[in-house]
């Protein structure tokens, strides 16, 4: 086992004071690793990735129990402010570019967590890593398509330097063939800095794929853990989450029969 | 003819005013969704620390000039730090109610030390910047005016466009959630839009005091005059601002050219009531870019 970054210690999580949503989640992060968080609608994985990147408290949620601890540090209820200074930058779910500014001011935005340092090279990697936003530097972000945009607030992500990248569901919404270039390149991201990434994810096939550990969620609790093979080997997620049937052939709808489906792991 | 050219070029130089002191405005608007009734009355404050600069302190007129730029300036960090910042997650109607405080406050304040009469700046501005163009006289104020509200642009223009506290500030006004993921320190944009407010304002004012002489009741009205400018201009553009304020001057001076000098604060008005029945959002308003 290597060094752990991110350690969460069963923690919950309450809305407005009263609304659960996490009960008690622990799970552990290594350095360098990819590890991917799937689950249904309404599990708790984007809550999770809130909770440790601090963006709970503008939505009124709060880490009412348990402990974040990233680097030896305590940083649950901590101000985003401070957390993305500390290298864990959350990239939000449905791409949530900066409608009315270019897709190169779009990348300069990253850089505010170091704003007086140089960003030059950081916009030329992000280049390298997606060469279609080229042609797009001078166009509103709000007038690209789905898979630029994933791709820009990806790159805006990295002109941060993150340590933790936390990604939630990049592949919503995207043609096939824009999901396997963006996996391409988290794994590349991954390899190349040894950024550390969660990836919150439906789409299991592709995250089980590019990831190294996962962890699946359900009603607020993590149900299993794994490596990401042992987990795509796993009968129920296979089932429930990459569509097979236990045998491994892909299946007929017709053969689904509901009342012999497991529903829940708890 | 001639009266006709002299009114626009008056117009556009009192509307170029307008324009940048309703850029603040939008500012904060934009940044923060408060309207800030107070705006007038950073606006007289301004003037009457000018004032107070040159005559009482006798002060050389630049250095008056900058030292109440940078004096308002901390002013707006001042009412974000104190008065807003404790506001922060509730009800956005408080905090404009909250503003509404702040102008009885500050007109208050100006009341209470210079009284409610008209003072005047001693004349600074020389004839020698006056311009004359063919059978047009321009007045050195307005010259003055012209020269210090195109600087202005330009230096907003670049600020916005390629300083990086710029791009945060465009950004949270953009997209409050993404930015606050991105670590775009929010408050310390909420405080600087204050801040650039309070000192455009207070520029304007100053402006506006040369012109019209310096009056509390008279400056914190024209604060109000923001309104007709923004809701032209559209609430959350800057360049609607300022195209917005050269309209309502042009309207100004032609009303009170053409017309009567009384109505000339009244035609803004109608001209508002006009434009929101004919364009809610005003001529700039941000429309909304929809992905299909």
């Amino acid at each position: 086992m290597g060094e752990i970054l991110l350690q969460l210690n069963n923690i919950s999580v309450v809305y407005s004071d009263v609304i659960q949503v996490l009960k008690g989640v622990s799970l552990s992060v290594e350095k360098g690793h990819i590890v991917s968080l799937l689950g249904s609608n309404g599990a708790g994985k984007t809550t999770t990735l809130k909770a440790i990147s601090g963006l709970l408290k503008p939505e009124n949620g709060k880490v009412t129990d348990g402990s974040i601890i990233y680097n030896g540090k305590n940083i649950q209820n901590q101000a985003p402010e401070y957390i993305t200074r500390q290298g864990i930058i959350q990239v939000l779910e449905g791409r949530q570019p900066f409608k009315y500014l270019t897709i190169e001011e779009n990348l300069r935005v990253g850089t505010a967590t170091r704003s007086s340092q140089p960003y030059k090279e950081d916009l030329e990697l992000v280049y390298k890593y997606f060469p279609a936003l080229i042609p797009r530097k001078k166009s509103l972000a709000g007038y690209c398509s789905g898979g630029e945009l994933q791709m820009l607030v990806i790159g805006r992500a990295l002109m941060a330097h993150p340590q933790l990248l936390m990604l939630d569901e990049p592949s919503l919404g995207l043609a096939p063939l824009v999901v396997q270039e963006i996996f391409r390149i988290i794994k590349m991201i991954n390899e190349e800095h040894g950024t550390t990434i969660i990836l919150v994810e439906q789409n299991a096939n592709m995250a089980l794929q590019v990831a190294h550990y996962g962890y699946v969620m359900e009603n607020g609790k993590i149900v299993m853990e794994g490596s990401a093979d042992d987990l795509a080997k796993n009968p129920d997620v296979k089932e429930f989450y990459l569509g097979m049937s236990a045998s491994g052939i892909a299946k007929s709808y017709k053969d689904v029969k509901s009342y012999r489906r497991r529903k829940r792991w708890l | 003819m001639d009266f006709f050219l002299q009114l626009l070029v008056n117009g556009v130089c009192v509307g170029l005013l307008y324009g940048i002191s309703a850029m603040g405005f939008v500012m904060i608007f934009k940044s923060s969704s408060v309207l800030n009734f107070a705006h007038g009355e950073l606006l007289a404050l301004g003037a009457f620390f000018f004032l107070a600069l040159i005559s009482w302190a006798k002060l050389p007129i630049l250095i008056a000039f900058v030292l109440t730029l940078v004096g308002s300036f901390i002013l707006g960090f001042l009412i974000e730090k104190f008065f807003l910042r404790p506001l922060i997650g509730e009800k956005l109607i408080f905090v404009i109610m909250l503003t509404v405080g702040l102008a009885a406050m500050f007109k208050g304040f100006i009341l209470l030390i210079w009284g409610g009469n008209l003072h005047t700046y001693p004349e600074f501005l020389s004839e020698s910047i006056a311009l004359k163009l063919g059978s047009i006289y321009i007045a050195p104020v307005y010259t003055a005016t012209l020269i210090i509200s195109i600087i202005f642009l330009v230096l907003f223009g670049l600020f916005f466009k390629k300083s990086a506290q710029g791009i945060y500030m465009r950004s949270v006004a953009d997209n409050q959630k993404a930015a606050l993921s991105l670590g775009v320190h929010v408050r310390r944009v909420f405080a600087l839009s204050w801040a650039i407010a309070a000192l455009v304002a207070s520029m304007s004012g100053i402006v506006l005091g040369i012109i019209n002489g310096v009056n509390v009741h008279d400056l914190s009205s024209i604060g109000l005059k923001v309104f007709p400018v923004v809701i032209l201009g559209g609430l959350d553009s800057i360049g609607g601002a300022i195209v917005g304020g050269i309209i309502i001057g042009l309207l100004e001076t032609f009303t009170g050219g053409y017309l009567s000098p009384s109505l000339r604060d009244v035609v803004p008005y109608i001209v508002l009531v006009l434009i929101l029945l004919v364009k809610p959002y005003g001529l700039f308003g941000l429309v909304e870019i929809e992905r299909v």
